[in-house]
């Protein structure tokens, strides 16, 4: 296998992009990553969509977002796992590249959600249909039935699961890029109308439009075009029963902690050398679930960990969602694992701005599918 | 939902049944091909204990559209007596007052309407017990 290198970024802003169609977004943010990498062609492409098909009634992204690239007749690969659609899209990438196939590869990520489909509906679609969704559960309902059994469990309280929307708020707010710009209080938070108890609705990430790329290409390659590569240590992806209710534990995603415990042994690191993460807190209970599966906090600690400030961009031990997260820069479902590692490359690169987390050497971004029946890690370094 | 869609699930939400593997005992539900704790193939037809207790739960207040007018309703994870866990609707309760923990019953009711002629579907909902 050869090492791989990230080159190149791109990403369109996150939010309702009423004036872009599912195309435009894809290709502007794309164009960017290509530009950013100062490649003259690629090889190959991944285009990572959870729902494109329910959200604009458009399937075969591959060949379409290849065309209107004006990159025809390139191998072009459609990849779907959920709200792991962008993770997977970056680690085929990495495989396709690491294995010698192919040596610029193109891994993006799209969703166009703001088109007049019924979200809800569309997104219950990663859950078990016939024994989840035929009862009348959504997405919002399984994260809170798994915040009911953490609080339950480990006392986690209310209030510390509002801080994570406060502090992915604070963090969006330098964020350009993101699609809530604006800061948060634990007091909004609480206020908020409720989704499905005990979340309410600024514990829930929001509806967006917005697309995500990034180019990568062997550590020789990658010399020809940029002094400061960022290598991709590992990258491993598990998965888990579809339906939460078939797991054993419903305060552990097992897919989560199994990830964690490939990657650290695929790459020889430990938890405490992970500089800071971007993990994907589609829910504020998601994050404190999968802060504490990563390692970086005990089982049920996770709540009171954020409440302290340990995650926080100004004084965390591990700074997590320095990009504002999924809650305040937006879930464009497809692009989000894509959006996750552009926020690695950025601070790996000393590039984040307001943003930046000192002395930024290892970074681990988590993204996963449905209620955690996929996840997909990987981490990346500076050179 | 078209009719055979239905109707090859009505033997689990009907009648609950389960598959128990013959080599491990691990009761799958709904029934499935193999095994996914020891990989065997063969089973045999058991009927789900009927009662259990509320592992986790949730009061939905925006519903998917076909529960729109429904809101604000119930929805947990019951573990029943025969370690089977499944997500249920929990009816004809005070949303306030659910706890984890509590005792609960499964009853026969119709779930949701479905196509344009509002096809009556049926299944479990959960009451305390």
């Amino acid at each position: 296998m050869k090492e791989v290198a990230v080159i190149g970024a791109g990403m369109t802003r996150f939010g309702e992009l009423w004036n872009k169609s599912i195309k435009d977004i894809f290709v502007e943010a794309a164009l960017k990553a290509i530009k950013d990498a100062g490649v003259d062609h690629i090889d190959s492409m991944y285009v990572g969509s959870m729902s494109s098909g329910l959200f604009v009634g458009q399937e075969h992204l591959g060949a379409l977002m290849a065309d209107y690239l004006g990159m025809n007749p390139i191998p072009a690969t459609r990849v779907e796992s959920a709200c792991a659609s962008g993770g997977v899209s970056f680690r085929q990438a990495y495989l396709e590249v690491a294995s010698g196939q192919s040596e610029i590869v193109l891994a993006g990520g799209v969703e166009k959600m703001t088109d007049g489909a019924d979200v809800t509906d569309a997104l219950a679609t990663a859950a078990d249909q016939e024994y989840e969704v035929y009862q009348g559960i959504t997405f919002p309902g399984l994260y809170a039935m798994i915040a009911n059994a953490h609080m339950h469990q480990y006392k986690t309280k209310r209030e510390q699961l509002a801080a994570v929307a406060v502090k992915n708020h604070r963090n969006g707010s330098k964020n350009p890029n993101a699609q809530f710009r604006s800061e948060i209080t634990i007091e909004q938070v609480l206020k908020s109308s409720l989704v499905a108890d005990p979340l309410r609705l600024l514990d829930c990430s929001p509806v967006s439009d917005g697309g995500a790329a990034v180019i990568l290409c062997s550590m020789d390659v990658a010399k020809k075009f940029t002094d400061t590569p960022v290598r991709i240590r590992g990258s491993v992806q598990t998965s888990d029963t579809i339906a939460l209710h078939s797991r054993s534990s419903l305060t552990t995603l097992k897919a989560v902690s199994m990830a964690a415990e490939k990657i650290y042994k695929m790459t020889n690191l430990k938890p405490q050398d992970i500089d800071f993460a971007e993990v994907h807190d589609c829910f504020s209970i998601a994050e404190i679930v999968v802060s504490e599966d990563l390692g970086f906090f005990d089982k049920g600690c996770g709540g009171a960990a954020v409440e302290e400030g340990s995650t926080s961009l100004e004084t965390g031990k591990i700074p997590i969602n320095t990009s504002g997260g999924l809650k305040s820069k937006g879930h464009p479902v497809g692009a989000t694992g894509i959006a996750q590692i552009i926020e690695l490359y950025e601070q790996l690169q000393g590039k984040a701005g307001k943003r930046q987390v000192k002395n930024a050497h290892i970074g681990l971004a988590q993204n996963m599918g449905g209620s955690g029946a996929s996840c997909v890690i990987n981490i990346l370094e500076a050179v | 939902m078209i009719s055979p869609k239905y109707f090859r699930e009505i033997p689990q939400r009907y009648r609950l049944e389960a598959s128990r593997c013959k080599k491990c005992g691990t009761i799958h539900f709904p029934p499935r091909l193999i095994c996914n704790n020891c990989k065997s193939q063969e089973f045999e037809t058991v009927k789900l204990s009927d009662t259990g207790k509320l592992a986790t739960y949730t009061v939905i207040r925006v519903g998917p559209s076909k529960f729109s007018q429904e809101t604000p309703y119930a929805v947990g994870i019951v573990e029943l007596d025969d370690g089977v866990k499944i997500t249920t609707q929990i009816i004809e309760t005070d949303l306030n007052k659910l706890q984890i923990g509590q005792n609960v019953k499964l009853v026969f009711r119709r779930i949701q309407d479905d196509g344009k002629a509002g096809i009556h579907c049926y299944g479990y909902k959960a009451v305390v017990s």
